[in-house]
């Protein structure tokens, strides 16, 4: 069978699954069993989603919370990026930071949400520094890979032909660590996502994607709270699709440079 | 690659607490240069501190996080809560992976299994798995079970799109051999299957692990249970007891990194890496 | 009757471009003992072909007989040997794979591993017995696997390309050794190769397979003495004859 064909009919087959999943939820909430505040109907959940775009609440809480991720992702990279080379490249700067990292790194990022709490107050500065704290370990750590794994053949050839420091760097090791590179931005965002919806919940203090689903339990208002984790999931996926992929096709897959393992 | 983990490089030292560094006789060089950052930091720390440069109870001098360690181990307090929170962590990683390793491995040998759970993941995946806590909370209340099952809920994904992985990469020619040899199915999977596909489901697991870990921390600080680490050090907020909150994300860390190296890398040295199928 | 039978076996695959012709009418008989080579240029079905015999692939037409039974899907009556070193269990040692056989027979632990100790010593690497497959060289795991296959007494020894993977001077040695292991234990063997030298010193008889479709053209007995020399003339005839078969079927495409 032809691979378009094959594709096709899983795509058939994954939306028959979903149509079922949904009937069978919808079922369940309209049965009776659970109060309609704690398992809302889909289409309550399209009316409250539906609401809260029309009146713009739902806008403005995604565009706080895409704040706080850029600014946090861009720090880390700002961050982790020339850290990570730096580490590949020279080694005192590895002997230095890597036991730093090792020991930083398995404390989830949220662990210091109360702390950053007194140093910084409730809000976006803490919100931020705790996504700064998620994204820069992936981004470093992938960068160092990829620059030590350049395959020293290039880096021989390039000197071979004359290729001095400034342009061996640019030319040679950046592009050939470009496949880590890209799967630690892409590891970044999904951590600096992931970190994003806690530190809202916890800290926040009035607007975000977080902070909604949160306050929602307050008030029993599971239709607002699923609706949210769809704009959540949305936004995730639409970024994983358009941003990432097209950055991989851009680059690394048209240079045959795939990576086997996805983040 | 292990995401969570950094795998060294061949200049890098080994790290002097994990057990294999020991072992070599020149090792003081290789002790002091892994320390010396770490005495660069907290000299650092310690000079903000001591200055006051921010109040004593926010900024503690390194000490004070000691003693407090200290006080609150000898109490017994800082025990219960750790193991409050690693027994939430065990319970809901283990439920993840028993049901994710047999999801996994359902998709990858039926074709129907995986069209019924793919979209299932793969729209489950990309959504933060705090962002499900509310909910968990609004359906099943607050408490241990809760906890210990949205624990379960998020680490399960690594898990079962790693094992998933896993099953469809064990090599055909693997596959043909033991066929040839006369292995039917039963054998072919426990014999040939699962041993191939260990490699991703150890790193499926290693994942899920660092995932529940994460998301345990995090649903002890929303107050979703009594007692716990993360409770620990949101509670302290309160009476601005900066030291005993550094001292609780001390022994977070001290928990993940034993879980990472004693549990998983024993793990895979005994297996995996004892096979080649994967580079220590 | 013929030990082995393959009686106007073809194979059509499917493709986006139609239906192409892997094996096209290929018949050729056996006899017991017989050390077959099949050579022939990439494309002309010889791999396919070792693929049907063993059962992985089912003919569109023809059948293949062994011992007169019709094969239909894989059997223990056949052990093989592919090019690809990683073909051992890699979680396995040397000694568990090569008692992989006897183990789905149902052979008791200690007897299956003494029979499989026999088998690595026939190979010469019984020192390695202990070991894990990544530990040993291309040349050692080659070795290994050919134990493997024997292992568990098949009737008849499949075996494709396997030392195309290797450097000339393993693969000289590796191909003395495999005339030594059938010597001693004269098996019925089916070898695919593209390299004709090998050809000549391995088998009895030859055949050539010629791509477009793929089919066997001719059959050409080799009958010298063993051990064969190399730089023999009538060896060297021998390859002139065959490498002329090969080349009027390129020259045609």
């Amino acid at each position: 069978m032809s691979a378009f064909g094959a594709g096709a009919r899983s795509f058939r087959r994954a939306a028959v699954t979903l149509l079922i999943a949904a009937a069978i939820y919808e079922s369940i909430a309209r049965s009776g069993y659970f109060a309609a505040a704690l398992l809302p109907t889909l289409p309550a959940v399209a009316h409250a989603l539906w609401a809260m775009l029309m009146d713009g609440t739902m806008l403005r809480h995604a565009s706080y919370t895409l704040y706080r991720v850029m600014f946090g992702l861009g720090l880390a990279v700002a961050v982790g990026l020339p850290l990570g080379i730096l580490m590949g490249r020279i080694p005192a700067v590895e002997h230095f930071f890597l036991p730093l990292v090792s020991v930083l790194m398995p404390i989830p990022s949220l662990a210091w949400v109360p702390v950053f709490i007194l140093w910084f107050g409730l809000g976006n500065v803490t919100t931020i520094l705790i996504v700064f704290y998620a994204a820069t370990f992936p981004m470093l750590l992938n960068a160092w890979s990829g620059v030590r794994s350049v395959n020293p053949l290039w880096m021989r050839a390039a000197g071979a032909m004359g290729a001095n420091g400034h342009s061996l760097f640019w030319k040679v090791i950046i592009p050939g660590a470009s496949p880590f590179i890209i799967t630690g931005f892409r590891q970044a965002f999904l951590r600096s996502w992931i970190a994003v919806v806690g530190a809202e919940m916890i800290a926040a203090s009035a607007w975000g994607l977080g902070w909604v689903i949160f306050d929602a339990k307050e008030f029993l208002n599971a239709d607002i709270m699923l609706a949210s984790l769809a704009v959540i999931g949305c936004i995730g996926f639409g970024f994983e699709r358009l941003v990432f992929g097209s950055l991989e096709r851009a680059t690394v897959l048209r240079w045959g440079m795939v990576r086997t393992a996805k983040g | 690659m292990h995401e969570d983990f950094p795998t060294a490089s061949t200049r890098a030292p080994a790290l002097p607490w994990l057990p294999a560094g020991l072992r070599d006789r020149a090792n003081w060089w290789v002790v002091a240069r892994t320390a010396f950052p770490f005495v660069v930091v907290g000299g650092l720390w310690e000079i903000v501190a001591r200055m006051e440069v921010f109040h004593r109870r926010l900024f503690p001098p390194l000490e004070e996080v000691a003693s407090a360690l200290v006080r609150l181990t000898a109490a017994g307090i800082l025990p219960h809560h750790a193991i409050e929170t690693v027994a939430r962590l065990l319970a809901g990683f283990g439920l993840a992976a028993a049901v994710g390793v047999v999801i996994g491995i359902a998709m990858g040998r039926s074709r129907r299994a995986e069209d019924i759970f793919l979209p299932l993941v793969s729209i489950g995946a990309p959504i933060p798995g705090l962002a499900y806590a509310p909910l968990f909370m609004l359906w099943f209340g607050l408490g241990n079970f809760s906890a210990v099952l949205l624990v379960a809920f998020v680490s399960a994904f690594p898990i079962i799109v790693n094992s998933w992985t896993g099953v469809k990469a064990v090599k055909e020619i693997w596959i043909r051999s033991a066929q040839a040899m006369g292995a039917d199915d039963r054998r072919l999977f426990r014999l040939v299957i699962l041993p191939g596909a260990l490699p991703y489901v150890l790193t499926g697991l290693r994942l899920g692990l660092a995932q529940a870990w994460r998301i345990l921390v995090a649903v002890e600080m929303l107050a979703a249970v009594p007692w716990g680490l993360g409770w620990l050090i949101f509670g302290a907020r309160e009476f601005m007891n900066t030291d005993v909150m550094l001292a609780g994300i001390a022994v977070i860390g001290a928990i993940g990194l034993i879980l990472e190296n004693l549990v998983f890398k024993r793990l895979e040295e005994y297996t995996v890496v004892r096979w080649g199928m994967m580079t220590s | 009757m013929l030990h082995i039978d393959v009686d106007n076996v073809s194979l059509l695959y499917d493709t986006p471009a139609g239906r192409v012709s892997g094996v096209h009418e290929a018949s050729f008989g056996m006899e017991e003992s017989e050390f077959l080579c099949i050579v022939g240029p990439s494309g002309c079905g010889k791999s396919t072909l070792l693929n049907i015999i063993a059962g992985f692939l089912a003919p569109t037409s023809g059948e293949i007989r062994i011992g007169g039974k019709v094969v239909t899907g894989h059997g223990m009556d056949r052990g093989i040997v592919f090019q690809d070193f990683a073909q051992l269990f890699p979680w396995r040692t040397a000694l568990e794979n090569v008692a992989f056989g006897l183990e789905m027979k149902g052979v008791a632990k200690a007897a299956r591993e003494e029979i499989a100790l026999k088998q690595l010593r026939l190979v010469k690497l019984e020192k390695f017995a202990r070991s894990y497959p990544h530990h040993l060289s291309g040349g050692m795991q080659q070795r290994v696997a050919i134990a493997r296959a024997l292992a568990y007494d098949p009737a008849l020894l499949l075996m494709d390309e396997p030392f195309a993977a290797l450097d000339a001077m393993t693969r000289d040695e590796m191909q003395r050794l495999l005339a030594e292991v059938w010597r001693e234990t004269r098996k019925t063997v089916i070898y695919v190769t593209h390299n004709v030298a090998e050809a000549v010193y391995l088998a009895d008889r030859v055949v050539v397979m010629t791509p477009h479709p793929g089919t066997v053209k001719t059959e050409v007995p080799i009958r010298l003495s063993r051990p064969r020399d190399p730089l023999s003339v009538e060896f060297l005839e021998h390859q002139k004859q065959l490498m002329r078969h090969l080349s009027e079927q390129a020259a045609k495409v």
